[in-house]
């Protein structure tokens, strides 16, 4: 049934989805574009603004507005305008990103590096149409329909856009497999054209259910999903100069956005699909669907739509969500972690105090023009030649931060087969008394997990704690200890860490009998030595680190490790849930804040 | 007042729903939390709310919402109008107000601030109420709440706990009254919620996306249909709407006369117990939510359906939290209620 279908040409479709955006902008919410920068993106944007531009009433032209992954929320939203509140003596707005996007086009660069708070008051300012700004003695509601262009440069699985973006970006588009060589030409079509003509004509009732249908199928969870495959189909329909949707059009619409939302296949395939995956193609071929013969034509819509989409599902996508279902998700961790990032090396603004500019302090402008403000009566009295606003060095405010210095505890847990399975299961229990505690105190928690030949990082440093769980609960045991190349990841990992302006603190947790080396190859008495450097290197970064011992008895080996370390040595067989607590506890407790300028 | 979707189109998601109309009914639970996945119509539900809610009266031109019936907790100006005589404190009927805390909000503008305006054009000294003021007497809605910046959840903090907005700044010192109903909502994903933040909150509820595709189909058509005619769309649900609007303003008139038979209040004693909540705070709400919607229901007393229909609600935040136990708390409520009230 699939065999009508013509072989999708990836650039077609792509020419096809930017005309789609041109028609309905709004409806549509926008494209994410995966893809690095170079002629293929370039050649699509260029059609995305021709097509836009083409649709322009008189001399107004809309706004193209680009912004910055690292946006701050007073350029997006707006605030006081500086330089002229200070020449005119009276409080002047700026506008914000949004609110100038309104009408035309916003441009995310680089969104795959955008905080999660950022990407949040855009997504609010998409699902309501207005910038809402309460900032600065500014309060204003101002109209931002426009379409977003979010330009996701990421290369590897991890670095993904925001998904409060992703979510709302109707189209999702993967350009990186394509070269110069596939951009043939395609004649423009006439977006004005199909502008006038998308009033939503009819759309039959089977078509919402096929969407609906497909979307379930493909474990496509949020409700919007159907609603922007919908929409689509509208676009796509007032471009080909159709007023009701038809068969072509709802393929393309599910192609487009249903099929790189997918989370699984569709469940008849998907026993086949416990055996390598073979690619997308053949397996439409021979499975022919077990329900077709029921009642015939919304049946054969739905097949239509769910083949449609479960062919544009890219092959990679499967692979990742299995891992990402064993690990956990990093692309989500963004969001959070971007910010604390960011707080934990200026610190939490905490007010702002009287002083002067000559040191480092930093200029709190509001509060400062609050504090002349009151005398200018006075002072123009005095000083009646400056009309501009007069501000003494008595009014001068600077901000004052306090550090944060939140910590991070790396789990740095041996998952060998020296470490027997119940000792794991006792080494898993005690790290989760740890996160459990690493929760009250809102600390992060990051986790490494050694065995066989080498070290892996199973969950970079997040906050979510539940996270933390899944990810300890399906980590195997087995292998040898290769504990050097353990404690070197959790040295790399640490120094990350205080990079981003936190205090790393170690909890080892391991046997300290080494027997695989750093490159991976038996042999006792080398992985022992490498181990003991391995160790001396942490004492040398002068981290703070716990070595829990779980060893049947207490083991000399480790006590050497944590002796060379500079660590903490608690042997588990003696330890409770409350001494290694507080253990940890101790630790992050040395200092930890300090009000600096 | 833009455009919202009418409350009674949203298909399923009863818990949130009646989780919202408990808060209309009694503000005093403490304020709804709704956390789940994206696109489950979290915002539009309480934008929807505001349709439902009541006007209240109001002093004219009083930035605090001030309440002419109670002239012993009027803020200064309209003592000072009250003074005047008893003619001159005009009153007038509003929508209870339903304010937007949105991402990017500055401390200024929150809790107020001098009026820079008048500060530097005129020289004078005057407070320019902030979001908190507008939300005295109505709703403080944040989305993404876990997303807000620590300082301003300290703020609203104290705020919540005291119902006092209290600035001492540049030079002004003033406090005003900031009693409101907080509702929050977010995505679990974007990262924890404080657990004192968490506390606050009355009743919590956890959405997910329908899993039945007839449920699906009915939520894109309705969406649809209001995308393409709202003003039409509304039109047709204004009915179902006022009916839900009718059914809290008699709710909240016959609170009062709602009995707690004892064996209730046995069984909501130990349903905390046996979950082990801390402090009295869960066992309070769950009685007063339970009371709410008893009345909402039309009876007079609370039965334990009521009680079976709103523990997870007002219990779910508040168990002694495992946060590594991933088996849902409210699944642990339900738990716990079946031992209870066998069926």
């Amino acid at each position: 049934m699939t065999d009508g279908l013509p072989a999708p040409d990836p650039w077609s479709d792509a020419c096809r989805a930017v005309a789609l955006l041109c028609v309905d902008p709004t409806g549509l919410g926008g494209v994410v574009v995966r893809s690095p920068a170079g002629e293929v993106r370039t050649a699509l944007l260029e059609r995305l603004r021709s097509g836009f531009l083409s649709t322009e009433e008189g001399s107004t032209k809309p706004p193209l507005v680009q912004i910055p992954a690292e946006v701050s929320a007073a350029q997006l939203l707006g605030g006081l305008d500086l330089e002229q509140t200070l020449a005119l003596g009276r409080p002047v707005a700026t506008r914000g990103a949004l609110a100038r996007a309104n009408g035309g086009l916003l441009t995310l660069a680089m969104v795959e590096r955008m905080s999660g708070a950022i990407a949040a008051v855009i997504a609010a300012t998409i699902d309501s149409g207005e910038a809402a700004t309460e900032r600065d003695g500014f309060s204003e509601r101002a109209p931002a329909r426009f379409g977003v262009v979010a330009l996701d440069e990421g290369i590897n699985a991890d670095q993904r856009p925001p998904a409060a973006i992703r979510e709302r970006m109707a189209i999702h588009l993967d350009l990186s497999g394509l070269s110069h060589r596939d951009l043939s030409d395609i004649p423009a079509e006439d977006i004005a054209a199909a502008r006038a003509r998308l009033a939503y004509g009819v759309i039959p009732e089977s078509v919402i259910e096929a969407f609906c249908a497909a979307a379930t199928m493909l474990g496509i969870s949020s409700g919007r999903a159907p609603l922007l495959a919908l929409r689509a189909a509208c676009a796509s329909a007032a471009l080909a100069g159709r007023s009701i949707v038809s068969n072509e059009d709802v393929t393309f619409a599910a192609r487009m956005v249903l099929g790189p939302r997918a989370k699984h296949l569709p469940p008849s395939e998907q026993s086949s699909e416990e055996a390598p995956p073979p690619p997308p193609e053949e397996r439409e071929d021979d499975n022919p669907s077990p329900k077709q013969n029921a009642e015939g034509e919304v049946k054969a819509l739905d097949d239509v739509v769910l083949a449609a989409a479960a062919a544009a599902i890219p092959p990679d996508l499967l692979r990742l969500f299995q891992e990402n279902s064993q690990r956990a998700s990093r692309a989500q961790d963004s969001g959070k972690s971007g910010d604390s990032k960011k707080r934990g090396l200026r610190g939490r603004p905490i007010g702002s105090r009287r002083g002067d500019l000559r040191g480092n302090g930093r200029l709190d402008l509001l509060e400062t023009l609050r504090s002349a403000a009151p005398w200018q009566k006075l002072r123009r009295r005095h000083a009646p030649a400056r009309d501009a606003i007069q501000v003494r060095r008595e009014d001068i405010r600077l901000k004052r931060f306090k550090d944060r210095q939140a910590s991070t505890t790396i789990f740095v847990v041996d998952a060998s087969g020296s470490t027997a399975m119940d000792r794991l299961g006792e080494a898993k229990g005690a790290v989760e008394m740890l996160l459990a505690d690493c929760y009250v105190r809102r600390d992060e928690v990051a986790l490494i997990a050694f065995r066989g030949t080498g070290a892996d990082l199973l969950l970079p440093a997040t906050r979510s704690l539940a996270r933390a769980k899944r990810s300890l609960a399906a980590l195997p045991g087995g292998g040898g200890t290769p504990l050097a190349s353990g404690l070197a990841a959790a040295e790399k990992l640490a120094d990350e860490v205080r990079r981003k302006g936190r205090t790393p603190t170690l909890v080892i947790i391991t046997d300290g009998r080494a027997n695989v080396a750093r490159d991976g190859l038996g042999g006792r008495e080398r992985a022992q030595n490498e181990a003991n450097d391995a160790a001396s290197s942490i004492r040398a970064h002068n981290l703070k680190a716990i070595l829990v011992d779980n060893s049947p008895r207490p083991e000399p080996k480790a006590r050497g490790i944590a002796d060379r370390m500079g660590a903490t040595y608690l042997p588990l067989p003696l330890v409770n849930a409350a001494i290694l607590s507080d253990a940890v506890r101790a630790y992050n407790a040395q200092p930890v804040s300090g009000v600096r300028r | 007042m833009a455009i919202t979707f009418p409350f009674s189109a949203i298909v399923g998601q009863e818990e949130m729903k009646r989780a919202l109309i408990i808060a209309a009914i009694d503000p005093t639970i403490g304020g709804v939390l709704i956390f789940g996945d994206r696109g489950t119509g979290k915002s539009t539900a309480v934008r929807a709310l505001a349709n439902l809610l009541p006007p209240i009266r109001t002093v004219e031109g009083c930035s605090y919402n001030c309440d002419p019936g109670k002239t012993a907790a009027l803020c200064p100006a309209c003592k000072a109008k009250l003074a005047l005589g008893p003619d001159a404190l005009k009153v007038r009927e509003m929508a209870a107000p339903v304010v937007d805390l949105p991402l990017g909000a500055t401390e200024d503008r929150v809790a107020g601030a001098l009026d820079i305006e008048r500060a530097l054009v005129h020289s004078e000294k005057a407070f320019e109420p902030g979001l908190l003021a507008r939300a005295n007497r109505g709703f403080l809605y944040i989305d993404e709440v876990n997303l807000l910046e620590d300082h301003l959840v300290d703020l609203l903090l104290d705020v919540a706990a005291s119902g006092e907005n209290v600035i001492e700044r540049e030079g002004l010192s003033i406090r005003h009254a900031a009693r409101f109903v907080l509702i929050g909502s977010g995505n679990p994903e974007e990262g924890e919620l404080r657990p004192q933040l968490l506390d606050r909150f009355g009743l919590s509820v956890d959405v997910t996306t329908p899993q039945d595709i007839s449920q699906r189909v009915e939520a894109v058509k309705r969406r649809e249909c209001f995308d393409r005619d709202p003003d039409g769309f509304i039109a047709a649900n204004t009915a179902a709407d006022s009916v839900i609007r009718d059914k809290i303003v008699a709710a909240r008139a016959r609170l009062p006369v709602i009995a707690i038979p004892d064996a209730i209040r046995e069984i909501v004693a130990g349903l905390c117990v046996s979950l082990g909540t801390d402090g009295l705070r869960g066992e309070m709400t769950l009685l007063r939510a339970a009371k709410a919607l008893a009345a909402f229901d039309g009876e007079d007393s609370v039965s334990n359906d009521h009680i079976r229909a709103i523990a997870p609600a007002a219990l779910r935040h508040r168990l002694r939290r495992n946060p590594l136990d991933d088996s849902g708390s409210g699944i642990r409520v339900e738990r716990a209620m079946t031992e209870l009230m066998p069926s």
